[in-house]
């Protein structure tokens, strides 16, 4: 079996204020066939939003890769494209 | 319900943000001018049919956020001294919400259309059961004349092929008291007689055009004046963070804040009171007692559902008897309630001990432009715990089950919550308000009453998921004592 892949969402107050809140959600709003093939962590702030360059909160990495105003669809969409990949 | 955290929420966000950096850097009346031009860049895809559109709108929402009523908008006079006066003025002006008219998508009225998925079948369910006889078939495609429906729906509940829609007006839709309705432009306008600050407009229009009017500048000269600031918390901002105990108690202080005072504490002087005033009324005789914590649903019965008046209970809110006693402590003290709701702005105005009412997504903006992040904030213990009871007050049902811990014989309440009130909570209210006046005896004696479904939690400037705030409300309570 193949590594999981791994989301981390930050929680910091900079990405809560812009609505992380909502991609906590993520671990029930997974489709059936992903939910054992994705690690989900919490993170405190991972400290991307004290450089505007990094884009705008909230951030998640997904397999380290970053994503900017991230929402849950947009992660959703990330972790299929891992998936098909 | 929409989203909390949509687009025009994040928008908001970000102008309180902007705002509080620049006046902590000193530079709010030279700077504020370029932030509708720094969030609608050229070149940048507008929201709107222009970037010039986009700007104009978001120069209005600057305008709220700095405490106006956009109502007063003069095109001659620049945002700077908007500014200005928001930093000169002594005191919130009402009232607490206001129509930003350029925004209004002057949302067409609440009407039936038959959309594309019309197939001019030959059973034609939809003329047939029309009652006003209002609908023909022409060119393929079912016809409602738009003069002589009655908006009964009978059309769109007999169409097999679901070709038949609501358009509804969502403002007015989420108003449960009619407050809201067109003028003759057809924009929305407030009846701010009937209105009771519930907030639920703001939270649904997709458009962001109901909006309430910032505290935020008021609150942050008041700190940089070197002011004794307190933070008075409700409970629901506790279940808008991600921390540990003590954290947000440390956070309010890398604010600037004096003194952080729990409104969970005035949480369980209401509920011993209101204890205390159920067990007095029931011995006199009364069928039935209300709540009074949730400022929007008092002012629903003071103006819609006077019957229930000698019901709602004499006993104050958390918020005052909190600023009551930070008063107490230090006349000096500069009180500021921080809590997710609307109504609250307009009781704090009404309220001699409250100062200032900040909302969830302004003292958000203020950690995030101070660059406080709250996981990192030192834990700082409170002076005074507050009971599991009293801190759970943000949570619909919180209060009657606080009130029924303290009885002498809780066996003998017989609770029921009114769970935010929509129309059909309205029509709960007078029922009871009717029952009341005639000495009819209830099925309950005691009803809470939550003007946001769900609670405090989903609250109209929240920015957690109200799922999410409910979990991290849960840990807040169990740490009570």
């Amino acid at each position: 079996m193949s590594e999981k892949i791994k989301v981390v969402i930050c929680s910091g107050t900079a990405c809560f204020v812009m609505g992380a809140s909502e991609i906590l959600l993520l671990e029930e709003s997974l489709p059936e066939d992903l939910k054992d093939k994705v690690e989900i962590e919490g993170a405190t702030c991972l400290g991307l939003c004290k450089d505007s360059k990094n884009g705008k909160a909230p951030f998640v990495t997904i397999n380290g890769e970053v994503m900017t105003e991230a929402t849950l669809p947009g992660v959703l969409q990330k972790i299929q494209e891992f998936a098909d990949a | 319900m929409l989203n909390i955290n949509n687009g025009a929420a994040q928008i908001k966000r970000e102008i309180l943000v902007r705002i509080a950096k620049l006046q902590l850097a000193g530079k709010l009346e030279e700077g504020v001018h370029y932030i509708p031009r720094e969030m609608a860049p050229r070149n940048s895809e507008p929201r709107r049919c222009c970037i010039y559109h986009d700007r104009e709108v978001l120069r209005l929402r600057v305008m709220a956020r700095l405490g106006h009523s956009v109502e007063d908008y003069d095109d001659e006079k620049k945002l700077a001294e908007y500014a200005k006066e928001a930093l000169e003025r002594e005191k919130p002006t009402e009232p607490m919400l206001t129509v930003l008219d350029d925004a209004c998508n002057a949302c067409v009225r609440a009407h039936y259309m038959v959309t594309n998925a019309c197939q001019a079948c030959i059973a034609r369910p939809c003329m047939m059961n029309c009652p006003k006889k209002c609908i023909d078939i022409t060119g393929g495609r079912a016809h409602i004349d738009p003069e002589a429906c009655v908006n009964c729906g009978i059309c769109m509940q007999n169409c097999p092929y679901h070709a038949i829609i609501r358009i509804p007006v969502p403002c007015e839709e989420a108003c449960p008291v009619g407050a809201i309705s067109k003028d003759e432009s057809g924009k929305e306008r407030i009846d701010y007689s009937k209105c009771t600050f519930c907030g639920a407009c703001m939270r649904e229009c997709p458009f962001g055009a109901m909006m309430d009017k910032g505290q935020i500048v008021d609150v942050i000269r008041k700190l940089m004046e070197g002011k004794k600031v307190v933070a008075m918390y409700a409970p629901a901002i506790a279940a808008q963070f991600r921390a540990q105990p003590g954290q947000l108690e440390g956070a309010f202080k890398a604010a600037g804040f004096h003194k952080t005072f729990e409104v969970a504490v005035g949480a369980d002087i209401t509920a011993d009171k209101e204890a205390h005033e159920f067990e007095e009324r029931m011995e006199h005789g009364d069928t039935l007692m209300t709540t009074s914590c949730c400022p929007a649903y008092v002012r629903a019965v003071q103006i819609h559902a006077p019957d229930l008046i000698p019901c709602v209970s004499d006993t104050r809110s958390p918020m005052h008897y909190t600023a009551e006693m930070a008063k107490k402590e230090d006349p000096e003290y500069v009180t500021v309630f921080i809590g997710p709701c609307l109504a609250k702005r307009k009781e704090g105005l009404d309220d001699p001990h409250v100062d200032y009412v900040l909302s969830a997504e302004e003292i958000g903006a203020l950690f995030v432009a101070k660059e406080i992040d709250i996981g990192e904030c030192e834990a700082i213990v409170c002076g005074q715990q507050p009971t599991a009871s009293g801190r759970n007050f943000a949570q619909s049902g919180g209060v009657a089950e606080a009130v029924r811990v303290r009885l002498k014989h809780p066996e003998n309440l017989r609770p029921f919550v009114i769970n935010g009130l929509d129309v059909a909570g309205m029509k709960q209210l007078k029922a009871f308000g009717k029952a009341a006046a005639e000495k009819k005896p209830c099925e309950a004696n005691l009803v809470e009453v939550m003007a946001c479904p769900g609670g405090c939690i989903a609250g109209p400037s929240v920015i957690t998921n109200p799922k999410v705030a409910s979990a991290q409300l849960k840990k807040y309570v169990e740490k009570g004592i």
